[in-house]
C-alpha cells in the first residue's frame, strides 16, 4: 500500500481485491499510517481496487472514526463502480461524502 | 428440480477461498453473458455469504462451506452457500441494517447488500445445526437490455 505526505495532507492509494482476507492488514496499515503522521486530511484513494465488500465498509468506518479523534477529516477519491455500489448500498453516504462516481 | 447447468463445490472455511469462490461463481455465470456491473454485483454477494460462513458461522474453528451454483430456464442464476456451523436464532434480527455480531472489523451490512444485490434473498437456519443463504439474480439477455 504507498502512500504520501503532503501539507498535512496523508494520500493512501488502496489496491487490489478488499475482502476479509485482506482486510486485517489493510484497516491496521491505514491506522498505522494517520497515526504516525496525524493528518488534518486523509484521502483513501481507491482507483487501483479491482473489488471491494463489506469488509471495506469497515475499514472506511474505522478510518473516519480514527481522523475524527485526532481532530481532522476524510475524503475518498477515484472510486470504481463496483466499490462506488457497495459503499452506496451500505449507506455511506450519510456518514461521508462520496465523490461522483468515477469510469469503470 | 429442472436446471441447465449447475456445479457444486465445497471448501473448507478458510479466508483465502473468498476470492476462489468469488472466481468461481463469476466462470460459471460467464456463460449467461452478464455485464461487467452484473458480474460486480453477483460476485459481491456471493463473497458476502462466504464470508459471513468464515466469520459467524466456523467463529473457533475450520468447518465445510458448500456453494451450489445453477443456471434455470429463462437465464436466472440461483446460487445456495450453505454451512453447518453455530446458526442464527433471529434472522430478521440478523438481516437488520448495522446489526452485528462481529465487532469493530464487520459492518453489519452484509445481508443488506445481498438483499440490494440479488432479486432474492431468503435465509434459512437452525441454532447449532447451520445456516443456507439462497439467492437469485436474472441475467437480462443482450437483445433485450436497455
Ligand atoms: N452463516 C452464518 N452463521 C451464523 N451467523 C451468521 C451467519 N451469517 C450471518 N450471521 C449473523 O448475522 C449477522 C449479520 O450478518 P451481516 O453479513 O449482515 O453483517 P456482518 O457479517 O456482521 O458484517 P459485514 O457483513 O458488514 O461485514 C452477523 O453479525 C452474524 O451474527
Ligand atoms: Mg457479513
Amino acid at each position: 500500500m504507498t502512500s504520501y505526505l503532503q501539507d498535512k495532507q496523508l494520500t493512501i492509494a488502496l489496491s487490489g481485491e478488499i475482502d476479509h482476507h485482506s482486510a486485517r492488514e489493510t484497516m491496521e496499515t491505514i491506522g498505522g499510517k494517520i497515526d504516525t503522521y496525524l493528518p488534518a486530511l486523509c484521502i483513501l484513494d481507491f482507483r487501483d481496487v479491482t473489488f471491494m465488500d463489506s469488509s471495506g465498509i469497515a475499514i472506511v468506518i474505522n478510518a473516519v472514526r480514527r481522523m475524527r479523534e485526532i481532530g481532522g477529516k476524510i475524503r475518498l477519491q477515484n472510486i470504481p463502480a463496483q466499490p462506488y455500489k457497495v459503499l452506496e448500498a451500505a449507506g455511506m453516504a450519510k456518514l461521508i461524502e462520496i465523490p461522483e462516481r468515477s469510469g469503470t | 428440480m429442472k436446471y441447465e447447468n449447475q456445479i457444486q463445490v465445497t471448501f473448507p472455511s478458510k479466508s483465502v477461498n473468498e476470492g476462489l469462490a468469488r472466481s468461481i461463481v463469476a466462470a460459471f455465470a460467464a456463460q449467461l453473458d452478464p455485464t461487467l456491473d452484473e458480474l460486480g454485483d453477483i460476485k459481491t454477494a456471493v463473497s458476502e455469504a462466504v464470508t459471513n460462513c468464515i466469520v459467524h458461522a466456523y467463529p473457533n474453528e475450520i468447518g465445510i462451506i458448500t456453494l451450489k451454483a445453477k443456471i434455470t430456464g429463462d437465464g436466472v442464476l440461483d446460487l445456495t452457500i450453505r454451512d453447518k456451523g453455530r446458526g442464527i436464532a433471529d434472522i430478521d434480527q440478523a438481516k437488520t441494517p448495522l446489526f452485528t455480531t462481529g465487532g469493530a472489523e464487520r459492518s453489519g451490512m452484509g445481508f443488506t447488500i445481498m438483499e440490494s444485490f440479488m432479486n432474492e434473498l431468503r435465509v434459512t437456519s437452525q441454532p447449532g445445526k447451520g445456516t443456507t443463504v439462497h439467492m437469485k439474480r436474472k441475467i437480462v439477455k443482450r437483445g433485450e437490455r436497455p
